[in-house]
């Protein structure tokens, strides 16, 4: 279309035109040659995908055995917990956990919810589903706690290595968990394995941040007393810092675990069991009635474990 | 018992960069535009001696905090030593290992603040104890430490609460019982009362004062309050922009202003509280004798002192009259005082003097050791009032 008009200015003969006929062959030469490099463009993918499935391709090849072993021994260890709290009796599970929030709290609301909660699950029939999802949500924050804390600690001494973490961290949890629960699966399998990773991935930022927030808050004065007081470096860490950053790290900790809580149905795509499985299933065959009692089943355990795991009010300790 | 030997303390990267500045004199906004580097401590020469209320003075930004802060290493020394007696010798703290360090600071220093920096997951018994928890005390020893230290600030009753269930005056107590418990000998104070209201701050100066009389530590106080510098040290340096402007007895400092500055300071300051009578009074020395070596008290009065060597034989003589003067000391009520000559220590304040001569109609002798070495009439008392001081007992 462009060469006709061209052409059309061309045969019109009139010299007072020729600028614009040169001006049109260059933006069309333009035209053309733009077209061209957005072609080479996407002909010239850049191999970003193949990049990181040949470096998971070098981690299954090289590191088979290593990555076995962690999924043996971390599968091993979920299924025995779980297993541990299927061999006791529901009510007498039951009990121990309202005892539990009653020796903790010292409250009459948190054991009576905690009847109320458990029973109505055991009822509805998800109790072995739940007690699955507990062990993999403790383990799964057990893990967080026991990476997430020391790492937060460790960058709050080091202004430098917050800079590097937080995009790290950002990274994280901004990405969505399907995309590394491709090469999770491929390093470990199918199972409850790759869903642990998957989660500590997704919640472990939470300690680390609020750990990292909690030491760097703590007030000037206080540090200087314990030095002023001859405190060493492991002193005025444990009996100055963490006592003063513990309410916000608990806060990351209680939010580890509801992150950990709410990866549970992407879990069960990998092959984990818990109550992720009867959501999925539902999904599949349209069951709104199962969706439903799972989603409440998640929901009660989620409320439960977050009262539970809350610091205690000051005025009861 | 503390020795300050040219201390410079400089913030920011690289320190030392700083110090050829100092040397050449530079003001502390010049090498901040320089370097970017800035001088809290500016070659500070300060002795503090055993027993002595040694307090910092100065304006926010002028130092002092960053100075009291050298004593037990909160703030690295950048060039210059700071001597801390410890049994017979002198360590210095800033090239000290770091045992050495800690060891000082369990043992012979402790800190009070100004936000009185308790912990408050601790309760006040438990942060009574944490000094002597670092000292390694076994717990039986640390509580009945705790109970006599709270005892003595009269918080006993509160042992098992925490500080934020307390007061501003009761936390600092609890600060003061925290930092004495561990029996050191030398007690930095920074700011510990600026936090307070007016009637609380002065009830704890008192208290202070006392435990002071009994204790016998070493004190280094941090205060931007002339009142409580006077009130308080017995010796004051006043620092500005990291410099000790001037140091000395607090009378020193009313009488005899090194600076402007310290006289823009000073200017409001009530003399009577301060001064001492050994600063206003006239020196026998410099007065006239006769022949039979009586000493000239007032011409116009005709009044004569006879025998000043001894100050319980001395006689006044004025005009046909005789006078055995009395003896005045601080435990006694002035309106007790008869209408007589009074002989007083030489440590006597200015209020004391004034209120004895009002009362009792004559001249105060001042008395040394048993000497009578000078006198305060009301010549003395109005130059000193006025603030026209007589120069050469000043120094």
């Amino acid at each position: 279309m462009c060469l006709s008009r061209i052409g059309f200015a061309a045969a019109d003969g009139s010299r007072s035109f020729q600028p614009r006929l040169k001006l049109h062959l260059y933006f069309s030469l333009a035209l053309q040659e733009t077209v061209l490099f957005m072609d080479w463009i996407t002909e010239h993918k850049l191999p970003f995908g193949e990049a990181m499935e040949d470096f998971v391709d070098l981690l299954v090849d090289h590191g088979g055995a290593v990555f076995d072993a962690i999924s043996e021994t971390l599968d091993t260890l979920i299924h025995g917990l779980t297993e541990g709290l299927l061999w006791i009796h529901p009510v007498a599970l039951i009990l121990a956990f309202t005892a539990a929030a009653w020796l903790w709290h010292r409250r009459w609301g948190m054991p009576v919810f905690t009847i109320v909660a458990f029973g109505l699950i055991w009822n509805l029939g998800y109790w072995e589903d739940t007690m699955a999802t507990l062990s993999l949500v403790l383990y799964a924050t057990v893990i967080c706690i026991a990476v997430g804390v020391p790492l937060g600690i460790f960058t709050a001494h080091r202004n430098w290595m917050y800079r590097f973490l937080q995009p790290v961290l950002d990274l994280m949890q901004t990405i969505p968990p399907f995309v590394y629960l491709i090469p999770t699966l491929t390093l470990f399998g199918l199972g409850v394995v790759p869903g642990v990773i998957s989660t500590v991935i997704f919640a472990i930022a939470a300690p680390i941040r609020l750990t990292y927030l909690g030491i760097s808050e703590v007030p000037k004065e206080l540090l200087e007393a314990g030095r002023s007081f001859g405190c060493t470096h492991r002193q005025l860490l444990f009996k100055v810092e963490l006592p003063a950053a513990m309410s916000s790290i608990a806060a990351g900790i209680t939010q580890c675990i509801m992150l950990s809580l709410s990866m549970v149905v992407i879990a069960a795509l990998v092959g984990a069991d818990g109550l992720g499985v009867p959501v999925v299933r539902a999904l599949n065959t349209v069951d709104i009635a199962k969706g439903f009692e799972a989603g409440l089943a998640i929901v009660l355990l989620a409320i439960w474990l977050d009262r539970f795991f809350k610091q205690r009010d000051k005025t009861a300790g | 018992m503390i020795e300050f030997d040219n201390v410079n303390v400089v913030f920011g990267k690289q320190p030392q960069r700083a110090l050829p500045m100092i040397e050449q004199g530079l003001t502390r906004s010049e090498i901040q535009e320089k370097t970017k580097l800035v001088v809290g401590v500016n070659r500070a020469n300060l002795t503090v001696e055993e027993g002595e209320i040694c307090v910092l003075m100065g304006l926010s930004g002028s130092g002092k905090s960053s100075l009291v802060r050298c004593v037990n290493g909160l703030n690295k020394v950048t060039s210059g030593s700071v001597r801390i007696k410890d049994g017979d010798e002198y360590i210095d703290f800033a090239t000290a290992s770091e045992p050495v360090q800690r060891d000082l600071r369990t043992r012979k220093i402790s800190m009070v603040f100004q936000n009185f920096a308790l912990f408050p997951w601790l309760t006040v018994e438990e942060n009574v104890a944490f000094g002597l928890e670092m000292q390694g005390l076994s717990k039986a020893e640390r509580l009945k430490k705790t109970r006599r230290q709270l005892e003595l600030v009269g918080l006993s009753q509160w042992a098992n609460r925490r500080p934020d269930e307390l007061s501003g005056g009761m936390r600092q107590r609890v600060g003061l019982a925290r930092a004495l418990a561990t029996e050191s000998d030398i007690l930095l104070m920074d700011e510990p009362f600026s936090a307070l209201d007016p009637l609380i701050r002065e009830q704890l100066q008192n208290e202070l004062l006392e435990m002071q009389r009994e204790l016998n530590k070493t004190i280094v106080f941090v205060s931007h309050d002339l009142d409580e510098a006077l009130k308080l040290g017995s010796k004051i340096a006043i620092m500005k922009d990291g410099e000790i402007v001037q140091q000395g007895r607090p009378e020193q400092i009313v009488l005899d202003p090194a600076t402007d500055y310290v006289r823009n300071f000073v200017a409001s300051v009530n003399p009577l509280s301060v001064l001492r009578v050994r600063s206003v009074m006239q020196s026998l020395d410099a007065v006239a004798s006769d022949d039979q070596g009586r000493k000239l008290i007032s011409k116009a009065h005709d009044i004569w002192l006879e025998n000043p060597g001894t100050a319980n034989a001395s006689v006044i003589y004025q005009r046909d009259d005789s006078f055995h003067p009395q003896i005045w000391s601080s435990d006694r009520d002035i309106t007790t005082l008869g209408k007589l000559p009074t002989i007083v220590s030489n440590d006597t304040t200015l209020r004391e003097a004034v209120e004895i001569r009002y009362v009792t109609g004559h001249c105060v002798l001042v008395e040394d050791k048993n000497h009578i070495v000078g006198f305060v009439a009301d010549r003395q008392i109005y130059h000193s009032l006025l603030g026209k001081h007589l120069g050469e007992e000043s120094g």
